[in-house]
């Protein structure tokens, strides 16, 4: 058995496999079909500090090699979380991470302030690249300005592990990440969906209830890969990688990039086993190459 | 209480077709006995072809056969994933994620009257629902309604268990015209309705039901991706907000919806 310990910042996970936010619920909804407690983290959906209905439906499109979803957001707010939710899952036997959204940085540092009340739950992933809604989200996280806005209300507010999560629909996604890291995030995540569109062609009109939506699968992989790339070499934080990833080889890749841990997003709906496989994988892999520990091959590629 | 569910690779022992674009997957569990599922629930069905079929499909259960340890599924091959799932062949696997979502609500007494309304291949789970409630010593009656005789399916599986009436658009079969001007609606009455099929023709049924006072649920079939409830696309408009048709369906009363 290879060691899969892995940190970011100041929160150890037990493997670097984690599930991305709104793939995989709260993890109680998988817990029929996958040991939530061999995951090495679960991101749980993103909340807001008030409810959102979200869009309206349809939501989603099947694309090649991949899927569109404009969900925008739907939760039942920070409150309903910290109440009902939390107590089901604090005892998970994993790390829970909550990724938290919001409209303006006032908004994202209160939902945060109560996140950080919750004893069990040791992170939080900042969400300033959901390109689904209008007021806020990627807003935020396409310039340099709106992301360390954010950021900066939020670090006072919290004093846990920070981690900030990117948009790839920028022109220069470096810049953003060294943004965050100066003004105080532990942990970058990379990447957010894509925005894309698709068109019925039958009712000669866009399939998504508002016309575009966020780009996941594997079909995202390379660029999100590149991106990983990139960002690891630029900061001196730890990154944690996300797009596409839908087996082990994809995960070492990512790792091989610079990422110190990988979320599985997509990939959960064709298989919702998927990260345990993934992880059961990376194990496999260092041992056949006899390496100790998953920590020896972060960013080893050149 | 939810059952618990399951993924399992299933093996298909027949496969029929059924009229022009249908066909049918029986499929066991090789291994062990199948899980409990219960009539309107719904199984996520991996598609392994190619790059246009990424997502699993959701696809109803339309029959279990305990005896046999069998699991049916009746699929219309409508795009890239039901044609892929329709050329599968005996002895393939078929990976399936179930039983998912809530079914219907079974009848507390046996003399009630139950009608069970379906169109086109709407009418699969009806067929497993109907044959529960057989099994309780009820005699179900089925409204089925299609374009024409060729897309009626399985009507010798309903007469077994049930009272099969029947409309077609043609008037090649039954009663000429939808199943909403069926006569069986005004001349018999009913204590519950139970309705899957396409959209207008649910909300025609449900009409129907609520002018009646009649109680009626319908079964949502939105597009989806995970099943589970997590990554919340199935969403219908509820008097409650959007909730997920694969969790707190797919099967809904219909004063829970915000159909006119």
């Amino acid at each position: 058995m290879a060691n899969l310990i892995t940190n970011i910042g100041a929160l150890v996970l037990k493997n670097p496999v984690m599930t991305a936010s709104g793939t995989f619920g709260y993890g109680i909804e998988f817990q029929d079909v996958v040991d939530i407690a061999a995951i090495g983290g679960i991101i749980v959906k993103g909340t807001t500090f008030l409810p959102r209905q979200g869009n309206d439906y349809p939501r989603m499109a099947e694309t090649p090699s991949g899927m569109l979803n404009c969900v925008g957001l739907q939760n039942k707010g920070v409150l309903y979380f910290c109440e009902t939710i939390y107590p089901k899952i604090r005892k998970i036997g994993t790390q829970m991470i909550v990724n938290v959204s919001g409209s303006s940085p006032d908004d994202y540092a209160r939902c945060a302030e109560c996140i950080g009340a919750l004893e069990d739950i040791h992170a939080i992933e900042l969400n300033i690249s959901c390109p689904n809604v209008h007021d806020g989200g990627m807003a935020f996280g396409v310039t340099t300005e709106g992301a360390s806005s954010v950021v900066r209300a939020v670090r006072k507010a919290y004093g846990k592990t920070l981690i900030v999560k990117l948009s790839p629909n920028v022109t220069d996604i470096v810049s953003i990440a060294k943004a965050v890291e100066d003004e105080g995030a532990d942990a970058v995540s990379l990447i957010n969906t894509l925005m894309g569109t698709s068109i019925d062609i039958e009712r000669r009109r866009r399939t998504l209830s508002i016309g575009t939506g966020g780009l996941s699968g594997p079909c995202v992989k390379p660029v999100a890969l590149r991106m990983v790339y990139q960002v690891a070499k630029a900061v001196n934080i730890p990154v944690v990688g996300l797009g596409g990833i839908s087996n082990a080889a994809d995960a070492i890749e990512f790792i091989m990039a610079g990422a110190s841990a990988i979320e599985i997003g997509t990939a959960n709906f064709l298989d919702p086993a998927v990260s345990v496989k993934v992880a059961d994988g990376i194990n496999d892999w260092l041992e056949d190459h006899g390496i100790a520990s998953v920590r020896d091959i972060i960013g080893v590629a050149e | 209480m939810a059952l618990k569910k399951h993924i399992i690779d299933l093996r298909i022992v027949s496969r029929e077709v059924l009229g022009e674009r249908f066909v049918l997957l029986k499929c066991t569990d090789p291994q062990a006995e199948l899980p409990p599922m219960m009539p309107g629930q719904f199984a996520q069905l991996r598609v392994d072809g190619s790059k246009e079929t990424f997502l699993r499909r959701p696809i109803s259960i339309n029959y279990v056969d305990t005896r046999q340890n069998q699991v049916w599924f009746l699929v219309q091959l409508v795009g890239a994933g039901s044609r892929a799932l329709g050329c599968l062949q005996e002895g393939d696997v078929l990976n399936a994620l179930l039983p998912l979502g809530n079914g219907f609500s079974m009848p507390v007494s046996p003399q009630k009257r139950h009608l069970l309304v379906g169109g086109g291949v709407g009418t699969a789970p009806l067929l497993y629902l109907g044959a529960q409630m057989s099994l309780l010593g009820m005699r179900p009656a089925f409204l089925l309604g299609a374009r024409s005789e060729s897309m009626l399916l399985q009507l010798d599986d309903f007469r077994k268990v049930g009272d099969v009436y029947v409309t077609t658009e043609d008037g090649s079969m039954g009663e000429k015209g939808f199943v909403t001007q069926h006569s069986i609606l005004s001349e018999q009455h009913f204590d519950r309705i139970s309705v899957c099929g396409p959209s207008p023709m649910m909300k025609s049924v449900a009409r129907y039901a609520r002018l009646n006072s009649i109680p009626c649920e319908v079964s949502l079939e939105n597009m989806m991706a995970c099943g589970l409830g997590a990554c919340l696309c199935c969403v219908e408009k509820t008097v409650r907000g959007n909730v997920c048709v694969c969790t707190d369906g797919p099967v809904f009363d219909i004063n829970e919806l915000t159909w006119e």
